[in-house]
């Protein structure tokens, strides 16, 4: 990829599954969504939301239907499935853990060595 | 979805994926412009922040899973398109692979099955054919029914031995009356070979009592044919010449009999084991084939030694006649090398022709690629340059190579099957289990798989260069038409292709020399406008000599009165068709016995077969009476070699040893006829009236000269036999000209297959030359172009570009006249009078190989020195 995302890897999965999880949602909406709650922050390329969410689909986390949008437009709204629910607990669980740890550790770096 | 699922709703999903991202944009663009940005500015910012449209759906489209798929029929269709364009090519690819392994796979389908299987039967390793000691290596003689007798009692080597010989009963019942091959056999004959019927059972000792009740076990066939597959026939009877046989077995369908293919049924012998000192017996008479199953463990060596320690050591309770040749010993074969024995040499030459074939074609595969990939070096050097990864490039050569393998292959098949048919059609009567031969799966899997292979790695050569080197040079490369090593390299495969070509060709060309001089043997009589056939006495009154006598003489009358019969005559033994009725003849001048062929005949017989009467006289009706001494007529041969320098008309002779015989008389002295085949000498015959013989022969052969073409007075002579007695069997029809060309049909089977296969290397190999040049010819252009404008004349480049196409055929017919020199000893056995380094085959193939070279260089040649000068080197 060109683009170079500044997301580490494999939470770009997470995200979405998180986002998608709040609600039935179609793409740009989670493009969108991501951009505004990670306060821009976080740079999620539109490029390479579409191929995640292709491969949440094929793996059978989301799954997606064709509806209408409130401005009359078509679009593939994507939601949990019962899988993709379990996936995004272990996986939220499991980042979780990783950032209490990574908190402790940076908090012992700088309280210095007892 | 599945994966397939999701392949075959493609279209359907890109059109999604289009729409999704279509979607995403629109929204962009309509937010944009709500927050003030003017419509071109908003939906180029739009795309901006998605990224190019065509990468996103290249990422969505790996997500999916399918792309290796896709990517393979992508490749595919590339491929069909790209072969498209070059038909040629693809056509003469497809055309070799298919002939080299569709030739391959039928004659090792045949060569397999013949010389290398283990024959169909349980633990066939331990199958052996016993035969009498005939005084040499190569001479194997039948058993007498006391020396078979003899051997199962004392033998302890075997776990059983059996005896067999030829039965040609008439089956009469509703149907027509209907005559069959079949067997008379020893009890023991189906548990030597492992195989029990299917239905009812097997024979048992009782059945093979002397005078015992008839029983007969039938072929599943003739089961099925003649008796409609019924369950019930088991205890049946049916009418065999006259006898009543109870049906006891039927054989399973899968049962083949190597020691008599067309065998339809089988019954016992019922010899007399009693009367063992009586040697005027039939059963003392040695006319059986003896066949063994050894104990597990035994080797042929030991048997053989057992067997002849119980011919030198005679015990008093197996009294022996004097000609019983068991105190010689025995020769032990296995049974597969017994009946393939024959074939044997043919089939080996065949099949090393055949490889020399598969090898010829896969150089020429290997030829046509290096060719292809030198021209598609620019088209692989501009794919990388364009960014395509190696292994796409590899994979789009490998998907190229095995399409062409593939349909190659398919070709190949129907090759294959056609060879195999053809190859039963002309296969030699000799030819054991010919109705098994099949196409042998696993060879075509491995002629396919060697080609596919040579194919796939001379297919990948241009392409790992082109990803390897710097694109530049390739495109550099292709544009300047250098001469490189591929070249040499091609250069090299066409003076192997040269060379296995002459080595065909020698092989070929010997064979046919061969097949020349042994049409050119005279037979000893004229063999055209003959027409020949066997007609059988069958019926209990026919024991009678006299009644024998006069139906033939009777039917003799009438052939000789149908229109376009000009001489008509009976014989007991003809030439070339197989019989060996000889006797041993004394001679009275100095007691000398000498081994003869006994010919009993009509009156006519000579003057019919176009047979030279070199002194005395020849039968004549008188002949046919009683007397008190039998006049006979001797060969010529015979004649020089018994009376040097004398008259032999009016010495005496008598057949057989035995001093009770009376001697006969000779009247005449005819010429030498060849009996057994062309390519045997021993001709020495004595000949005696049919009515004179000691018996009267119940089968005897019909010779009719005519006046028209013999095979079509067939039908008009057999109704003539039949208004005598409309019972009688006539069989083996044929004409003269047939036997003879049917005498030599194992070295004529040989010479067609190596002359296909000879035709074809040299064709191959001209194709080769032709390739090769013009590659050269169109790399050199610009060469040819400057030599050409530095004043060089066109006559000079035609004889450059001849030269070093003879060149290469020079180099290529000195290595496969050593090749040659080598391989013709292994066909030596096929030749006759015809020396493995028969001076004039050399040369004439030779001449034959330079021929053609010359005509594969003289096109590239001419295209060369029409070469424009300018416009060669404009266009670089």
């Amino acid at each position: 990829m060109s683009q170079k995302s500044d997301l580490p890897q494999g939470t770009l999965d997470l995200l979405i599954l998180k986002v998608v999880g709040l609600g039935q949602v179609h793409g740009y909406a989670i493009a969108q969504r991501l951009q505004q709650v990670s306060r821009n922050v976080v740079q999620v390329p539109q490029g390479s939301l579409y191929p995640a969410l292709h491969r949440l689909e094929n793996r059978g986390l989301l799954a997606a239907e064709w509806e209408e949008t409130e401005t009359g437009r078509v679009a593939k709204f994507y939601r949990l499935t019962r899988k993709g629910r379990a996936q995004l607990e272990t996986e939220a669980a499991s980042w979780q853990r990783l950032t209490e740890a990574v908190g402790l550790v940076l908090k012992l770096t700088e309280g210095g060595v007892e | 979805m599945n994966w397939w699922q999701r392949l075959l709703r493609r279209r359907k999903m890109e059109e999604q994926l289009e729409n999704e991202l279509r979607f995403h944009l629109e929204q962009h663009t309509d937010e944009l412009i709500a927050q003030g940005h003017p419509p071109d500015e908003a939906r180029r910012q739009a795309r901006l922040a998605l990224g190019g449209p065509e990468q996103v759906k290249e990422y969505c489209r790996d997500a999916r899973g399918t792309r290796w798929l896709e990517d393979v029929l992508q490749d595919f269709r590339y491929a069909v398109r790209t072969l498209r364009n070059q038909t040629g090519f693809a056509a003469v690819t497809v055309l070799i692979l298919a002939l080299g392994i569709g030739a391959t796979t039928a004659i090792f389908s045949a060569v397999n099955l013949v010389l290398f299987e283990t024959l169909p039967y349980p633990h066939a390793g331990r199958l052996m054919m016993i035969s009498d000691f005939g005084g040499s290596e190569d001479s194997r003689g039948y058993v007498a029914f006391h020396t078979y007798r003899e051997v199962a009692v004392r033998s302890r080597s075997f776990d059983a031995i059996a005896v067999l010989k030829a039965w040609q009963p008439t089956l009469v019942g509703p149907a027509e009356p209907e005559r069959f091959d079949g067997q008379f056999v020893s009890a023991s004959f189906f548990h030597v070979l492992g195989v029990p019927p299917f239905l009812g059972r097997d024979f048992e000792a009782s059945d093979d009592r002397f005078k015992g009740p008839k029983t007969v076990i039938l072929s599943y066939a003739l089961w099925k044919r003649r008796f409609g597959g019924d369950g019930t026939i088991i205890g049946r009877q049916i009418t065999l010449d006259e006898n009543s046989y109870t049906v006891i077995g039927v054989m399973p369908s899968a049962f083949e009999n190597v020691l008599a293919p067309s065998a339809q049924l089988w019954t016992t012998l019922q010899y007399d084991t009693g009367n063992i000192s009586n040697v005027q017996t039939r059963e003392w008479g040695n006319h059986l084939r003896m066949i063994g199953r050894l104990q597990p463990g035994v080797s042929t060596g030991q048997a053989k030694l057992e067997l002849d320690a119980i011919g030198h050591t005679p015990v008093p309770e197996f009294p022996r006649a004097q000609w019983a040749t068991h105190k010689e010993g025995f020769i032990v074969d296995s049974l597969h090398d017994n009946v393939t024995r024959s074939v044997k040499p043919a089939l080996l030459a065949v099949l090393g022709a055949v490889l020399l074939v598969l090898v010829i074609a896969c150089v020429n595969v290997t030829n046509l690629f290096l060719a292809r990939g030198v021209r598609r070096r620019g088209e692989f050097a501009l794919r990388t340059t364009l960014g395509a990864e190696r292994g796409r490039l590899i994979r789009q050569l490998l998907t190229e190579s095995l399409l062409l393998a593939a349909m190659g292959g398919i070709t190949g098949i129907a090759v294959a099957e056609l060879g195999v048919r053809a190859l039963v059609a002309f296969s030699p009567p000799e030819l054991p289990r010919v109705g098994a031969i099949t196409v042998d799966g696993s060879v075509f899997a491995f002629g396919l798989g060697i080609t596919t292979l040579i194919g796939l790695g001379c297919g990948l050569i241009p392409a790992l260069r082109a990803s390897r080197n710097e694109p530049q040079m390739g495109l550099q490369e292709s544009s300047k038409r250098t001469v490189g090593g591929h070249q040499r390299a091609r250069t090299l495969l066409v003076v192997v292709e040269v060379a296995l070509a002459l080595v065909l060709l020698v092989g070929g060309g010997l064979l046919l020399r061969s097949l020349n001089r042994l049409f050119a043997v005279a037979p000893g009589f004229d063999a055209s406008h003959l027409l020949t056939m066997q007609v059988q006495t069958y019926g209990r009154r026919y024991d009678d000599d006299t009644t024998c006598i006069r139906f033939f003489a009777q039917a003799l009358d009438a052939v000789r009165n149908v229109p376009g019969v000009s001489a008509a005559a009976f014989t007991s033994q003809l030439p070339l068709t197989g019989d060996a009725d000889v006797y041993g003849v004394q001679f009275d001048d100095n007691k000398s016995k000498e081994a003869a062929f006994r010919y009993g005949v009509a009156p006519g017989y000579f003057e019919t077969m176009g047979v030279p009467l070199r002194r005395g006289r020849v039968f004549n009706a008188q002949d046919m009476d009683g007397v008190a001494v039998r006049p006979v007529v001797i060969n010529e041969s015979l004649a020089k070699r018994k009376y040097p320098g004398q008259d032999p008309i009016g010495q005496r002779i008598r057949f057989g040893g035995s001093p009770d015989r009376p001697w006969d008389v000779i009247v005449g002295v005819v010429g030498d006829v060849k009996q057994t085949s062309l390519a045997v000498s021993q001709s020495d015959a004595v000949y005696v009236t049919t009515a004179q013989w000691l018996w009267a022969d119940g089968a005897q052969w019909l010779v009719v000269r005519t006046r028209g073409d013999a095979a079509s007075l067939a039908p008009a002579v057999r109704r003539a036999i039949w208004s005598v007695d409309k019972d009688q069997p006539v069989v083996r029809v044929t004409t003269m000209e047939g036997l003879l060309a049917a005498s030599a049909a194992q070295r004529r089977f040989a010479l067609i297959l190596f002359q296909t296969f000879a035709f074809a290397g040299l064709v191959l190999a001209a194709a080769g030359i032709y390739g090769v040049l013009s590659g050269g010819v169109a790399e050199r252009t610009r060469e040819i172009g400057v030599r050409l404008a530095l004043g060089a004349s066109r006559e000079s480049i035609i004889s450059m570009v001849i030269r070093q196409g003879m060149t290469f055929t020079g180099i290529g017919i000195a290595i496969g006249l050593a090749g040659a020199v080598v391989a013709s000893r292994a066909i030596a056995a096929m030749l006759f009078s015809v020396s493995p380094l028969d001076p004039v085959t050399y040369v004439v193939v030779m001449v034959l190989l330079t021929g053609v070279s010359v005509m594969a260089c003289v096109v590239p040649a001419r295209r060369a020195s029409r070469i424009d000068p300018m416009s060669s080197l404009r266009q670089e």
